[in-house]
């Protein structure tokens, strides 16, 4: 019995997961080393690199910042009233239930060319839609539960008594932080940021819908990967999502030693 | 005092700047699209979720997507059990290899499911003998979705099986329980909540799936073209109101999902 269950879950494994990598690994050498090379040394899958790693880096700060310092408001903040904090709280996770697609289409729809503040943007010579601006607003949307989740409870754990007896020793509130929270959030945080990288590192629809699309302008390496494929160009395509997937692979790697250090800790 | 006004300062414009984040990122796009779907009356928004097309896509969307949920929900509390229960050569690599779909770009995904099941691969080959079609029609978008959604059920169950008191299992045991019904009786009713949220948020994440979906799926209008991809067209082909009409539905379906998820993750915790 437990030999047949064992070996079930390992075939399941193999074929839905491990499967797959070897896969991308084999497609992308299909051609050897110097298909995969020209592959990526295209101009446009450089810049594509270039501008998926804008936006990593770009979200990855703002996240981080924005999602701690809500998740302190949300937890510890008693200027908000209790039933604003509930609404707030269950309003964190709606990026969670909207397609990508949808939420792409949010920001087209409000920020566009079509909308008021759309031609206000434009009008000031700022392009948001079809532009780097908007595919960061995009992916900020995407990651914005992932910060917050991952600090809240690590708050709500430790309680406020220790932060209270520093404010009560004299301590200003920046030190508090410092001193007190943070190292107890630490992990918390680091394993957001993995969290963080990841997600904006792969997100697709949501950017697909607000760049358009336009090689060499606001193409990311995700949506090269699907123009690829619609250009019957698989072998290219592999290419650039064996880097996204070595990348994943390695965060994934990240995000293990974070979960362990934070169980630790 | 001016270091007390200066404080207060600083938390006003922090306070303010995190709400104003908050509303510009989350609340404002929510209402705007509502807002867009409707803002023709009621007429335009009813044609165009009646379009056939669109309506055909939504279904098709919650029949694949409802598939993939069962699929995981049989998987995912195999693995589970198996992951947590057992010991074995490589548990703990395939303990983190659960993650790998959410860590993988969906669009990478998407490809990997075109490139192993697609023509011309051994699958592919194979299933053409048989007289079946896998890579642009149904099975491949089951796939996609069962991948995408795949650490749901599992991360959903394995917290509550390592809850579970080892002394309720062997207390049925010694009261002569078979080990199927020890199983049905005592540990699956305490795995239910994670499997039934697990299953939910598995459902809602494929009715959202876009990337992993469009490349594989051959997108065929009406027969496998679904909700997202079918919106994702309406967008390019400048059809923000119909976009938008859709897109309300599937939304309104998803904040329904996650609200009985957190009822039942709610229940679970004031037990």
């Amino acid at each position: 019995m437990r030999r047949l269950w064992i070996t079930l879950t390992y075939a399941v494994f193999l074929v839905l997961l491990i499967a797959p990598l070897v896969k991308i690994f084999t497609g992308s050498w299909g051609d050897g080393w110097s298909g995969f090379a020209d592959a990526l040394t295209r101009p446009e899958s450089l810049h594509a690199l270039m501008m998926t790693g804008i936006i990593v880096v770009v979200v990855t700060l703002l996240n981080t910042l924005f999602g701690v310092m809500l998740a302190l408001y949300l937890v510890r903040g008693t200027w908000l009233g209790n039933r604003l904090k509930a609404f707030m709280n269950s309003i964190v996770d709606l990026p969670f239930a909207v397609s990508p697609v949808i939420g792409g289409l949010m920001i087209v729809l409000i920020l566009g060319p079509s909308s008021a503040l759309g031609t206000f943007f434009e009008e000031i010579g700022f392009k948001v839609v079809y532009a780097l601006p908007g595919m960061i607003l995009a992916t900020l949307f995407v990651t914005f539960p992932l910060m917050v989740r991952e600090v809240m409870p690590v708050l709500q754990e430790i309680g406020a008594q220790q932060e209270e007896a520093a404010s009560t020793l004299g301590a200003y509130s920046w030190y508090t932080f410092w001193k007190v929270t943070w190292p107890s959030i630490r992990w918390g945080v680091i394993y957001g940021v993995v969290l963080t990288v990841a997600r904006s590192l792969g997100e697709f629809g949501a950017v697909l819908v607000v760049s358009g699309n336009i090689m060499n302008k606001t193409q990311t390496a995700t949506t090269l990967v699907y123009q690829d494929v619609e250009n019957f160009n698989v072998s290219a395509a592999s290419s650039v999502a064996l880097v996204l997937a070595a990348f994943s692979v390695g965060l994934l790697l990240l995000m293990e030693w974070a979960k362990k250090r934070k169980e630790v800790h | 005092m001016n270091i007390i006004m200066r404080s207060r300062l600083w938390t006003f414009g922090f306070r303010s700047t995190i709400m104003l984040y908050f509303v510009v990122l989350i609340v404002l796009p929510i209402i705007g699209i509502y807002s867009q779907s409707l803002h023709l009356g009621w007429t335009p928004f009813w044609d165009s979720i009646t379009d056939p097309l669109a309506w055909k896509a939504v279904l098709l969307t919650i029949k694949l997507s409802v598939i993939a949920a069962l699929i995981n929900v049989v998987l995912g509390t195999m693995i589970g059990w198996v992951l947590i229960r057992y010991r074995f050569p490589g548990r703990r690599i395939l303990n983190s290899l659960v993650d790998l779909p959410f860590a993988l770009p969906t669009a990478v995904g998407g490809l990997m499911i075109l490139l192993l099941l697609g023509p011309n691969s051994f699958v592919g080959n194979l299933a053409d003998q048989l007289g079946f079609q896998i890579v642009f029609h149904e099975p491949a978008i089951i796939v996609a979705m069962v991948f995408v959604t795949f650490p749901f059920v599992i991360r959903g169950v394995q917290p509550l099986l390592e809850e579970l008191d080892k002394s309720e299992e062997e207390a049925s045991y010694t009261l002569g329980a078979s080990r199927a019904r020890t199983f049905f009786q005592v540990i699956f009713p305490s795995m239910l909540p994670g499997i039934i949220s697990g299953a939910m948020l598995a459902f809602s994440r494929a009715l959202a799936e876009f990337g992993a979906v469009v490349l594989v799926a051959g997108n065929i209008p009406g027969k496998t073209l679904i909700a997202s991809v079918y919106i994702f067209g309406e967008i390019e082909s400048d059809n923000a109101q119909g976009a938008a009409a859709v897109s309300v539905l599937l939304l309104t379906l998803s904040f329904l999902i996650l609200g009985a998820v957190n009822l039942v993750q709610s229940r679970r915790l004031g037990k």
